[in-house]
């Protein structure tokens, strides 16, 4: 299991790092703070060819042990360099209300994996520009797949949208009444 | 002074009774070609729409029972099947294309996501397309044997063959809830 990424990280950027570790999996992951994730992204993508946006994920641990509740979120980074055949495992740590910095600037891809953990798990984003909801509608309150979220926590039906955007049809986030 | 007949609704049964002859001629007529040139609208959003696949191929043929033509205008159809899931932002798309089918229609609950959700008891999912259009046959299974489906479609038959239809009926339509009417009520 190559560490290149996480390595050069620590030579370069010491400050960003706050810790890593492998997980059980035996994948090793990097800690970053909420602050200097764009700057680490922009590391990895323009000097060590990690150019491939592959996803993000964010993670609620709520119902864990009483210790590991603080940070509440933590939000994932996966980036690809496909000339090394290594994947890059990053993450934040952040509590609710806190703001991590948004890598949009730097991974275009990131736009809608950002959009997604503020849509589900409501961690915003510093500089994004752009925070909608990607898969649920607007009216939708509260985000989803938190843990404190009920399980069968059905709001009411979303309205009809005017049928004007003739080419995505009704039901998308067309232009209001 | 207009006869209990003339202002009923096309779709209301057991009216036969009341009807004279000649009535119950046309009406046996029409429903009898009505029943077997059924015109499908295949609201096809998740996996059931495989088993739709196998049911309209050659080995079970639902051609059979002459359901032959999916058309994929609602405008051109008169039963619409909702095969697979249907979640809370699909709701007022299936609602439109139900209300932009002509009448007579008739509605085919293709498998339980569609009847009432299965087990996507969550916060995204549509619990049962009866809470916005009405139903005339619920098909169960997950997905529904291409047998299970056939079944369906004759009892679809049958309803239609027992239904009243009038011939150049100026009856007024049966009041149905618009979409925006059912998002206020809730």
């Amino acid at each position: 299991m190559s560490t290149f990424a996480l390595d050069q990280i620590h030579q370069q950027l010491p400050e960003a790092l706050v810790e890593r570790y492998v997980d059980r999996a035996g994948d090793a992951w990097g800690v970053i703070k909420p602050e200097q994730i764009p700057h680490v992204a922009k590391l990895l993508k323009e000097r060590l060819g990690f150019r491939m946006f592959i996803s993000m994920d964010a993670v609620d641990r709520l119902h864990l042990p009483a210790e590991e509740q603080d940070p509440r979120f933590e939000v994932l980074y996966f980036l690809r360099s496909v000339e090394r055949n290594e994947l890059a495992r990053l993450k934040v740590r952040v509590n609710e209300g806190d703001e991590v910095h948004s890598i949009r600037g730097v991974y275009q891809g990131a736009n809608w994996g950002e959009r997604f953990v503020w849509d589900f798990y409501g961690v915003s984003f510093k500089g994004h520009g752009d925070l909608r909801r990607l898969l649920m509608y607007e009216e939708f309150k509260g985000h989803a797949l938190r843990k404190d979220y009920p399980l069968r926590g059905r709001q009411g039906l979303m309205p009809e949208r005017p049928l004007k955007d003739l080419f995505r049809g009704p039901g998308t986030n067309g232009v209001a009444d | 002074m207009a006869s209990d007949t003339d202002i009923a609704p096309i779709l209301t049964t057991r009216r036969d009774e009341a009807t004279g002859f000649l009535q119950k001629v046309i009406s046996k007529g029409l429903g009898w070609a009505r029943k077997y040139s059924l015109f499908t609208y295949p609201f096809a959003t998740a996996c059931c729409g495989m088993e739709y696949m196998s049911v309209a191929a050659s080995r079970y043929d639902i051609s059979r029972f002459g359901a032959e033509f999916p058309r994929f205008s609602p405008r051109q159809a008169d039963l619409l099947m909702v095969v697979g899931t249907i979640n809370l932002k699909q709701a007022p798309i299936l609602k439109r294309v139900y209300e932009q089918m002509t009448e007579p229609k008739w509605v085919v609950s293709f498998g339980v996501c569609a009847s009432s959700g299965g087990f996507y008891d969550n916060y995204a999912v549509l619990q049962g397309i009866d809470r916005i259009i009405p139903v005339d046959v619920y098909i169960p299974g997950c997905p529904p044997r291409p047998e299970q489906v056939l079944d369906g479609l004759m009892m679809l038959q049958d309803k239609i063959a027992s239904e009243h239809h009038g011939l150049g009926n100026k009856a007024k339509l049966p009041e149905r809830p618009g979409y925006r009417d059912i998002v206020l009520s809730k």
